[in-house]
């Protein structure tokens, strides 16, 4: 079959695009190239839902954000999504500082930004307790949040295969043909047809516009690093704090996540590989140092895990978001850097509409825009959880002690649209092996379970598709 | 004449216990140990020296398990452990499987069984 | 609500002991809650032998050790649910669990046994730089892979510790037929029992690195190699000293923290040192009534000493449910010079039993004594040929000896290297 549009890449971006399109009488397919939705840049960034004061003004930066983060509440809703809304910091060091974070302002302001204020020391110590003695003021963004950037792209994925979309997974796109009015995409999933294609390849969205013969975009990988500490010390910053940014970003920041925990950094450097998420000792070090100048108290004892992320900077530094001028069916949506996550929702909406001007798009009678609630055990009270094990027992056995996951969860997440096919997509969908202990306790149970509901040995599952296996053969 | 320098292993205390050997590599003295397991320890590993050997076996018709850990009922000689090791992976025991199961008697002549140490259903 | 005198969380070495102790001592209502499919805990799968020497005399494999109390529960009327996880102990004693079988379940117990076990220190706390792939597990759960489950983990292996476990499992994947390359330990000297350093590595020819840690992992599915580094005496890795390993799997064993989260949740404030709670000579809490022991209160070298500190608590839970547990004004305990912490933290003065004094050492001393000493009166002294923080130690302080002691005073152990 050939279907109407062909996404390439399911991030946050690609994935709310496909939830978007999911509306309409097209036929839509999602092709991945991991084993997984938000394999790359989406699996590791802030998860900051930005104010909009950072990109200049007139850009699609600054206009996208503003639009999506305005969105993100009612979105994560219909998801069922964790978003909160704890607003951001910059925080000045300085007078000169203090200059900055008052341009900043000024800058928001005309980006249409809702609910800025320069607050003065005293202001900034009252509603952040642990912020350095060194801070003598900040820019506060009340209409700033978190949300799980993986979680918001799994829910959109899950809610556009409810809707009809097909998630194609281990489909990595190796080359395009146009033949007449449709492409054929020459994948390793084998060959797929659609009349348009929608670049949302992340990273390598400017090697996919070069198979369609677009040569115009350049995607520099810059990698940024982060540490993540446990619970206990979640509280230790109620918004989430910046530094006055660069020009390579926003600078080192330390914010709660939507879980709970505490999470530091993003270095930033620009790297040759664009699959390169190696942590360094370097990188490591740096954010340690300069986490601590805006809460002293951070110590990375409590460190859960460290990761890293690659962002794809564009060389024009703004979105690139439009028909290809070499290609007249290929749709980009690359150079979704900081703040993509934000925008993404506004993203999905532009996508929409540019897409609109060659393709009809009438409205499903059936649609549903939302995402039925997952079970999470762990947020319900003795009642619930007993109501919930009669129904089904599979509710009454925790796999992951540090997290309170259930095995009925894990199947859930399994048997999901587009559900988890190793290890770590459980621990995305569920948070079983996200704790303290990291999986050492339920890390085989999960395997023995997914091995078990695909129907495959133990050892054929992975931990992230690939290589990537976790036992071998047989002992015996 | 030899003079070997061990690490007592009988106990967590672990004397540096110097054996003297002759040229038939008979022990002619045991200096360091602070008791008698640790003469008998020193005299032992310089002339035969044995391993408790610990590993698992296949099981077949388990409810659940595949394997199921096993031991030799003595020590077996140092040396042999990777053979006996092989004898041991050929072999498989039926379930339903108790603790004190023969799985392999007398294994390579050693004189050391090879018992199960866990039950499997 | 089930009513029962005694709960006692986690059905390892440790609760198993002290449920069947407390039932020697009269205590009739018992229930055991094992979040495993299993009674045994961790013993299930350390299938080496060595266990048992102290308290049997002879020298099992975990199972079977775990395997003799199971037995010795069979036969009697304690209540075991397995596969049963505790979610909270209130503060009334109340403890709630849930099971595929009963459901959500609330237990009003007289008294608890918190014997929770241990869990490994994973890869995160220890801030490895590095790719995020396959290949990186804690020596426990490799263990359990071969073990339990019969697959092989890797086959080219570096360990991280060189603890009990790492050292047994580098000669448990060795017999397997996997090249274990090398144990990398930060420390100066091992952490585990020179018995397994001879018969786990020695007998291998697989080196041990000391003064040397892994500083990356490389990879981008599975692991591909691992980056390792001499340390300095602060422990920091020495630029110029990196090494690239190739190899499939990085083992670690870097420790144990005892599993507090149901402790802590319940309000119980935790010993800095050993991460368990504060009790005094019969294990009780600082909660009327709780109890602790084994791993959760301090991390075993032995399992026999978990089964004597087990039957510790078991007969102080005993006494409690029968109202004849002492409780008076306490002594505190400290360790100082080189002594890292005494457990238990407290002793009432009116102690009715001599107590152990359990504690570990920071260094590797030679020919050292051991001084107790309580308001600058030495009331004991022990030499000691060898003390290695690997080991647990202890002495014994005489009930008369207790009974002397001021209240509220501080009992503190020293090392006299």
């Amino acid at each position: 079959m050939t279907y109407d549009v062909a996404i390439v890449g399911a991030g946050v971006v690609g994935g709310l695009i496909a939830r978007e399109l999911s509306r309409f009488k097209i036929s839509v397919a999602l092709l991945e190239k991991c084993n997984d939705v938000a394999m790359g840049t989406t699996k590791a960034n802030s998860a900051i839902v930005h104010g909009g004061f950072d990109a200049q003004n007139g850009t699609l930066k600054a206009e996208l954000n503003v639009k999506g983060t305005a969105m993100m509440p009612e979105l994560c809703k219909k998801l069922s999504v964790p978003f909160k809304n704890n607003g951001s910091l910059v925080v000045a060091f300085s007078d000169d500082e203090m200059e900055h974070v008052k341009a900043l302002y000024e800058r928001g302001v005309k980006n249409g930004v809702p609910g800025l204020s320069v607050i003065d020391r005293d202001e900034l110590r009252r509603i952040e307790p642990n912020i350095s003695d060194k801070a003598v003021g900040a820019l506060l963004c009340e209409s700033a949040g978190i949300v799980c950037p993986y979680e918001l792209t799994i829910a959109a994925v899950e809610n556009a295969v409810t809707n009809g979309v097909e998630f194609i997974r281990n489909c990595c796109v190796k080359g395009i043909n146009r033949v007449a009015d449709e492409y054929v995409l020459d994948t390793s999933a084998g060959e797929i047809c659609a009349k348009f294609i929608i670049n949302a390849a992340g990273n390598f969205s400017d090697e996919l516009a070069k198979m369609a013969g677009d040569d115009s975009i350049k995607i520099i990988p810059r990698k940024g690093e982060y540490y993540l500490l446990d619970k206990s010390v979640g509280n230790l910053a109620v918004h989430t704090i910046f530094q006055c940014p660069n020009e390579m970003g926003k600078g080192i920041l330390v914010t709660p996540t939507v879980d709970g925990n505490l999470l530091i950094g993003p270095t930033a450097i620009n790297i040759d590989k664009k699959d390169d998420t190696e942590t360094t000792p370097e990188g490591l070090a740096e954010i340690v140092e300069k986490a601590l100048k805006s809460v002293p108290s951070v110590s990375v004892r409590n460190a859960i895990t460290s990761f890293a992320g690659v962002r794809s900077h564009p060389e024009t530094d703004d979105f690139i978001i439009g028909w290809s001028e070499k290609n007249d069916r290929f749709l980009n949506v690359a150079g979704i850097e900081s703040p993509g996550l934000s925008s993404a929702p506004a993203i999905a909406i532009r996508v929409r509409e540019i897409l609109g001007e060659k393709l009809e798009l009438s409205e499903k009678e059936s649609y549903t825009d939302t995402r039925e609630e997952p079970v999470r055990f762990r947020h319900m009270n003795d009642e619930q959880r007993a109501e919930l094990i009669k129904k089904n027992s599979a509710y009454g056995r925790i796999v992951c002690r540090c997290e309170t996951i259930t095995e009925g969860e894990i199947i859930d997440a399994i048997k999901a649209p587009a559900g988890a096919r190793d290890v770590d997509g459980v621990k995305r969908r569920t948070r079983a092996g996200m704790g303290r202990c990291q999986g050492g306790f339920c890390g085989s149970k999960v395997v023995e379970i997914l091995a078990r509901e695909l129907g495959v040995p133990m050892n054929e599952i992975t931990k992230f598709g690939g290589e990537s296996k976790i036992i071998y053969e047989r002992t015996k | 004449m030899e003079k070997r320098e061990l690490v007592c292993v009988a106990c967590p205390l672990g004397c540096p216990i110097t054996v003297t050997l002759d040229d038939n590599n008979n022990v002619t003295d045991v200096t360091g140990n602070t008791c008698k397991r640790g003469d008998a320890y020193a005299r032992t590993e310089c002339t035969s020296p044995t391993r408790m050997l610990t590993t698992t076996v296949k099981v077949e018709g388990g409810k659940k398990a595949c394997v199921v850990p096993v031991k030799s009922s003595v020590p077996v000689p140092k040396g042999m452990m990777m053979e006996c090791m092989e004898a041991i992976n050929k072999s498989s025991i039926k379930a339903p499987v108790k603790i004190g199961d023969v799985v392999i008697k007398n294994i390579l002549d050693t004189g050391a069984d090879i018992i199960a140490t866990n039950n499997a259903e | 609500m089930l009513d029962f005198d005694l709960a006692v969380v986690g059905g390892g070495p440790a609760g198993m002991a002290a449920a069947l102790e407390a039932r020697e001592n009269g205590v009739e209502k018992i229930v055991v809650l094992e979040r495993a499919e299993t009674l045994g805990g961790i013993l299930e799968q350390c299938i080496h032998t060595g266990f048992g020497l102290h308290y049997f005399g002879e020298e099992l494999s975990g199972p079977e050790y775990a395997g003799r109390f199971m037995k010795l529960l069979e036969d009697t009327d304690i209540t075991v649910k397995t596969d049963t996880m505790v979610l909270d102990i209130a503060s009334d004693n109340t403890v709630t669990a849930v099971n595929k079988k009963d459901g959500l379940i609330k237990i009003n117990a007289k008294a608890v046994v918190l014997a929770m076990g241990c869990r490994e220190r994973p890869r995160g706390a220890l801030s490895i730089a590095g790719s995020r792939c396959s290949g990186i597990m804690t020596a426990g759960t490799a263990q359990k892979y071969v073990n339990i489950d019969g697959y092989m983990p890797g086959h080219e292996v570096v360990i991280l510790g060189s603890g009990d476990i790492g050292l047994i499992m580098a000669r448990r994947m060795t017999l397997e037929g996997a090249k274990v390359k090398m144990v990398c330990e930060l420390m100066p000297y091992s952490g585990g029992l020179t018995r397994n350093i001879v018969q786990c590595l020695d007998d291998f020819g697989i080196p041990l690195k000391l003064s040397c840690t892994v500083v990356a992992t490389h990879g981008k599915d599975r692991l591909e190699g691992v980056t390792i580094a001499k340390v300095d005496e602060k422990l920091r890795p020495i630029p110029g000293t990196e090494e690239y390993v190739p190899c499939d799997t990085l083992m670690l064993s870097v420790g144990l923290i005892p599993e507090n989260e149901l402790s802590k949740n319940s309000g119980l404030e935790l010993d800095r040192i050993t991460n368990g709670p504060k009790v005094d000579e019969y294990r009780e809490t600082e909660h009327k009534g709780v109890f602790a022991c084994g791993n959760v209160l301090q991390v075993h070298d032995l399992v026999d000493y978990v089964t004597e500190e087990s039957q510790i608590a078991g007969l102080g839970a005993a006494k409690y449910i029968k109202g004849e547990k002492i409780s008076s004004e306490c002594v505190s305990t400290q360790g100082v010079d080189g002594v890292r912490y005494i457990v238990p933290q407290r002793i009432n003065c009116k102690t009715d039993s001599d107590v152990k004094l359990y504690f570990r050492v920071g260094a590797v001393f030679n020919n050292a004594k051991i001084i107790v000493e309580c308001g600058g009166k030495e009331i004991l002294s022990k030499k000691k040929k060898k003390l290695c923080p690997g080991e647990m130690e202890y002495v014994t302080l005489k009930q008369s000896v207790i009974n002397e002691l001021a209240a509220n005073s501080v009992v503190t152990v020293r090392v006299e290297a």
